[in-house]
């Protein structure tokens, strides 16, 4: 089964915030992408979603959207605020229970995985393991930057998963572990932001270089580097160029992937391309591994440029799932007229 | 992000007892309002009272203090809150500059961001 695509509709979150897309929009768009797999951050598409109940109307609608424009639910994405209570953090059994509530919640919008946040205990995730297992949904921990597979918190979390013995708990790699340049629309932003030329163009070639944060930053200010300039080179900390490769001993428990993108640019070829994310490397990791789930687009350009233009999100997204239908070996996405 | 769009554009109204605006939250997805630590409103350089904020939606007023409680209501992804001044005399008619600050917790994040929007909003005579 070949590897399918699909949009988290986190990556059109300067157009819904405003009110300028709504979800039918957004489904829309993403049909006619030819990107048929849904996925959402429940609480930023549902109002009131986890503190208060969803209208069934609004669920009835969901499942309308996705039958008119022949699409899938994938994924719900939940946080698990276990910081609510200020001051104290939320007990470990209402912390279960809370998950146990977004599974029901995943179970209504039909989904078969949960996205988890990193930073919740593998505990908890192998404590709702049956519950999710009951509801043929699997809880996924999202292996995001400045994690990677082979720190200590994630081999922690496999071996937990391991030990449960639960096959309802894996993996969603975000593609953002993979930065393997220095994003230009992060350079430009720190730059608008009055980062001097010169130590702007050292901190990118720092990180083609692959240099150990911790020096980058102290260069930085020994060349002078004041206000932004110091957090550009803390960027470092946080994000790395670690090796699409290593998903491969995790390919079992590895059923959703988060195409993480910064911003398409056209090569000389007129083909679009991430500057800053190897995807062709990735997909072909993902093909030698054997993964046929969804790799679900996630814009986050919008961030970095919003202060000087407005994000055009649904051409960002669009550019990137020509990108993926090429190294997919699919036909160029026809604009499809809608149902 | 979405820093430029908390505040929204001419939204601003006064009475004798105060002023307001609308504001939204400056995040990808809603927040339950107990993690909302604050809300700092400054006017032509004058910041208001955490005491005299007021955070009005869907028909429901609350003190900052009373939010930090309220587990069972949530400032929705891009909703927009009343969010209200105290302030008797309220504001002269013509332009004012508002800056609104809103700090919130987030269990993943490792800081406690604050997020801040300047406008010069103008008030209708």
């Amino acid at each position: 089964m070949p590897i399918k695509r699909g949009v988290s509709l986190y990556s059109f979150q300067n157009e819904t915030f405003q009110g300028k897309l709504s979800l039918e929009d957004c489904i829309r768009t993403c049909a006619e992408m030819g990107a048929r797999g849904i996925e959402v951050i429940g609480e930023q598409t549902f109002w009131g979603w986890p503190e208060q109940a969803v209208d069934p109307a609004e669920i009835a609608n969901w499942h309308s959207l996705i039958a008119k424009y022949d699409c899938v639910p994938v994924s719900h994405d939940f946080m698990l605020d276990y910081k609510r209570y200020k001051g104290r953090e939320m007990p470990f059994e209402e912390q279960v229970a809370s998950v146990r509530n977004d599974i029901d919640f995943g179970a209504r919008l039909g989904v078969k995985y949960l996205r988890a946040l990193v930073s919740i205990a593998p505990e908890v995730l192998v404590a709702a393991a049956p519950y999710a297992e009951e509801k043929g949904i699997k809880i996924l921990i999202e292996v995001h930057a400045p994690l990677h597979f082979d720190h200590p918190w994630i081999i922690r979390h496999a071996e937990c998963f391991e030990k449960s013995g639960s096959d309802a708990l894996g993996f969603l790699p975000d593609m953002g572990m993979f930065v393997h340049a220095f994003p230009p629309v992060w350079k430009e932003k720190f730059m608008r932001a009055g980062v001097p030329q010169h130590i702007a163009d050292y901190i990118e070639k720092a990180y083609e270089d692959r240099v150990l944060s911790e020096y980058v930053i102290l260069n930085v200010q020994q060349m002078g580097g004041v206000g932004p300039a110091i957090p550009m080179a803390e960027t470092l900390r946080h994000n790395a160029a670690f090796e699409p490769k290593r998903m491969l001993d995790y390919m079992p428990r590895i059923h959703n992937i988060h195409g993480k993108f910064y911003e398409m640019t056209s090569d000389s070829n007129g083909s679009y391309v991430e500057p800053s994310i190897p995807y062709e490397e990735i997909v072909s990791v993902l093909k030698q591994g054997g993964y046929n789930g969804y790799i679900c687009s996630e814009y986050e350009g919008n961030r970095w440029i919003e202060d000087a233009m407005e994000p055009d999100s649904v051409e960002q997204v669009r550019r990137q799932q020509v990108m993926l239908a090429q190294l997919l070996g699919e036909p160029a996405p026809q604009l499809r007229a809608a149902a | 992000m979405m820093d430029n769009k908390m505040i929204v554009e001419g939204s601003l109204e006064a009475s004798d007892k105060g002023f307001a605006f609308y504001g939204r939250l400056p995040y990808y997805r809603g927040l339950g309002l107990s993690m909302i630590e604050d809300i700092q409103i400054t006017v032509d350089g004058d910041v208001i009272p955490r005491a005299d904020v007021r955070f009005h939606v869907r028909g429901k007023t609350y003190s900052l203090d009373e939010m930090e409680t309220v587990y069972d209501d949530r400032w929705n992804f891009g909703e927009k809150a009343k969010i209200i001044a105290m302030k008797p005399g309220g504001l002269p008619a013509g332009d004012h500059r508002i800056e609104f600050a809103v700090r919130m917790r987030v269990s993943y994040l490792p800081f406690v961001p604050t997020t801040k929007d300047t406008k010069v909003l103008a008030l209708a005579a």
